[in-house]
């Protein structure tokens, strides 16, 4: 009797139910299971004591304080991160090869280096710490200072997520609605644009949900002064260590919430990207 | 609409792309750019277009300095090699794009815009394609769409880059006959790059070969197959064996190849010679032998040679009754014949 036919790229059956096995075992017991654990336990005593947890003042102000964050870093990184994908994919200039890397480098330093490099600039102590203090403007220890320091550690998910299909798209589009009259902006704006939207969406919710969710570079620059510049992450930490079960895990809970409503969004957005 | 270029240089780092080129075309002409890869004809095209810059020379498009004239301004229709057709848009959409993007002033309403889009369409023969996306065409509508496109906005002169490459032989014999009976319908001045030289010869009514980013000749097709201009056009275009030889007194020997002699108008010394199959007769006698041979009808065939190490194509002589494995000898019935440099 002949075994049945099994094309060259194909592993055994008991290969591949093994492979499967431990990818769901991971699956669940590193990723899944966590975050069953953060919403179980803050509905454990119910949706009042959630509720009341999340009302509490400085709570508030910590959410009020991410948002604000977002809403500043989002698009400065989304503008930055396409004017880097357009220089780079479109033009040749020297230099190119350094700013390639220095797109990454955010991904590849520690973040709380990258927090620690604007407590030396703007610090008290920092470069221009003195010149800021005569002045009375306040960098590190508040919202300037949470802002650069995001802005920063979440660079590069626009221009990475970009970058490899405007590089893939090449120039000839560009120069064909040149010839045909189109004007920078009016090439930007009608043929690169709508060529990258999808990857250019994805990669906003990426930045959006790592912006929100930051915790080692904002925690250094913050100071965490309760109420005034803590935000989410770091209002979860010191209401753990304060035992405030109910309300770090109320607080998580949530944060947790936005991460997984923006890969909702986009695992929608690459399934219609695909299709357009 | 006449292009004069003249002294134009481009270098990328050290190598010069282009390297001096002089390129004269006239009012509805349409002038093919001939060379293989690397020899500067892309580069040439777009710096006509205004997507690439120059480093040396002028560029004058109907009597006007196109220094400092970017590629929007020129009014310049191109098709490229790949097409480049918007992805996103529909081929109407692609079509309209060169009017719908002008000033408000001079871009015409909506309704004229699909009158001229339709009107395009017919021209190019797809007249039911126009709610299609580009990725839902054929290879030949595709390049249609994009010479109705390049058309759209009234060019003065049209750039063609390899059109007919991405498309299997024989639509592209249909193809490029279309092509060039609309563009003659148009009077339109064209350019056209091209590697492939039947494509050339056939379409052109000029022909600038180039080589190493300098035009090496330009002429009619006609005059490049008879009368070249160097060794490099001699082999380029027709289907030319190279052979060795020697003059002496106006006759090109090319002893020890069973090859009869040749007269050849240049000096004494050695000498290349320069025969396409046709010119080249094999006769029944000794020193070459025939290794195949596809008879053509009518008596005639076409026949493999070999000679003194030496694979050429050959044509049967006349009345001669030459079979696979027979011995012969070779006589030119003409040729061009350069003096080896040096």
């Amino acid at each position: 009797m002949s075994a049945p036919f099994r094309s060259a790229a194909e592993d055994a059956p008991w290969a591949r139910a093994l492979l499967a096995l431990a990818a769901i075992t991971i699956g669940v017991v590193i990723l899944a299971l966590p975050l069953a654990a953060v919403f179980t336990e803050a509905l454990r005593r119910g949706w009042g004591v959630l509720w009341a947890a999340l009302a509490e003042e400085d709570t508030l102000a910590a959410i009020r304080l991410t948002l604000i964050v977002a809403a500043i870093t989002v698009p400065i990184n989304t503008i930055g991160g396409l004017a880097a994908c357009w220089a780079i994919a479109k033009h040749d200039f020297p230099g190119k090869r350094l700013l390639v890397v220095l797109v990454e480098l955010p991904f590849s330093v520690s973040p709380v280096i990258s927090g620690l490099v604007f407590v030396l600039i703007f610090g008290a102590q920092g470069w221009l710490g003195p010149w800021l203090q005569a002045r009375d403007v306040q960098i590190i220890f508040a919202l300037p200072g949470l802002v650069l320091a995001t802005i920063f550690v979440t660079f590069p998910f626009v221009a990475r997520t970009v970058l490899p299909l405007m590089q893939e798209q090449g120039r000839e589009e560009e120069e064909a609605a040149a010839t045909l009259g189109a004007s920078g902006w009016q090439i930007f704006r009608r043929v690169t644009l709508p060529n990258i939207r999808w990857a250019l969406l994805s990669g906003i919710l990426l930045c959006n949900a790592r912006a929100m969710g930051e915790f080692g570079a904002v925690s250094v620059v913050s100071g965490h002064v309760r109420g005034m510049t803590n935000t989410m992450p770091l209002h979860v930490e010191i209401l753990y260590n304060e035992y405030q079960f109910a309300g770090a895990f109320a607080v998580a809970a949530l944060l947790a919430l936005l991460g997984l409503v923006t890969l909702a969004a986009k695992t929608l957005l690459e399934r219609r990207g695909r299709h357009a | 609409m006449t292009v004069e270029a003249s002294g134009i240089t481009r270098r990328f780092g050290d190598a010069a792309a282009l390297d001096g080129v002089d390129l004269t075309v006239r009012e509805g002409e349409l002038v093919a750019l001939l060379g293989p890869s690397g020899s500067g004809k892309t580069t040439l095209l777009r710096v006509i277009a205004g997507l690439e810059g120059m480093d040396a020379g002028t560029l004058r498009i109907a009597g006007q300095d196109m220094a400092g004239v970017p590629a929007r301004e020129r009014g310049i229709g191109v098709v490229f090699q790949h097409y480049a057709l918007f992805r996103h848009m529909k081929v109407a959409d692609n079509i309209a794009f060169g009017l719908d993007v002008r000033p408000r002033a001079t871009r015409p309403d909506r309704a004229e815009m699909t009158r001229r889009v339709a009107a395009l369409l017919a021209l190019v023969q797809i007249p039911d394609l126009a709610r299609r996306y580009p990725d839902q065409l054929s290879g030949g509508q595709r390049q249609r769409v994009a010479l109705a496109r390049a058309l759209a906005i009234e060019p003065r002169l049209l750039l063609l880059d390899e059109p007919f490459g991405a498309l299997d032989a024989l639509v592209r014999r249909d193809v490029r006959r279309w092509v060039r009976g609309l563009q003659e319908r148009l009077a339109i001045t064209t350019i056209l790059v091209t590697h492939d030289q039947e494509e050339a010869m056939e379409m052109a009514d000029r022909v600038a070969v180039m080589e190493r980013g300098r035009i090496v000749q330009f002429d009619t097709p006609s005059a490049l197959l008879d009368q070249p201009a160097t060794p490099f056009v001699a082999g380029f275009i027709g289907d030319a064996a190279r052979l060795p030889c020697r003059v002496e007194g106006g006759i090109a020997r090319f002893d020890p190849l069973p090859v009869a002699p040749l007269p050849a108008a240049v000096p004494d010394g050695p000498a290349t010679a320069f025969l396409r199959p046709s010119e080249l007769l094999a006769e029944p006698g000794s020193g070459a032998t025939v290794r195949l041979l596809r008879p053509q009808g009518g008596g005639d065939a076409h026949l493999v040679v070999e000679a003194g190490g030496l694979v050429l194509d050959a044509r049967a002589a006349p009345g001669s009754t030459l079979a696979r494995g027979d011995a012969c000898h070779l006589v030119p019935r003409g040729g061009r014949v350069f003096p080896t440099a040096g």
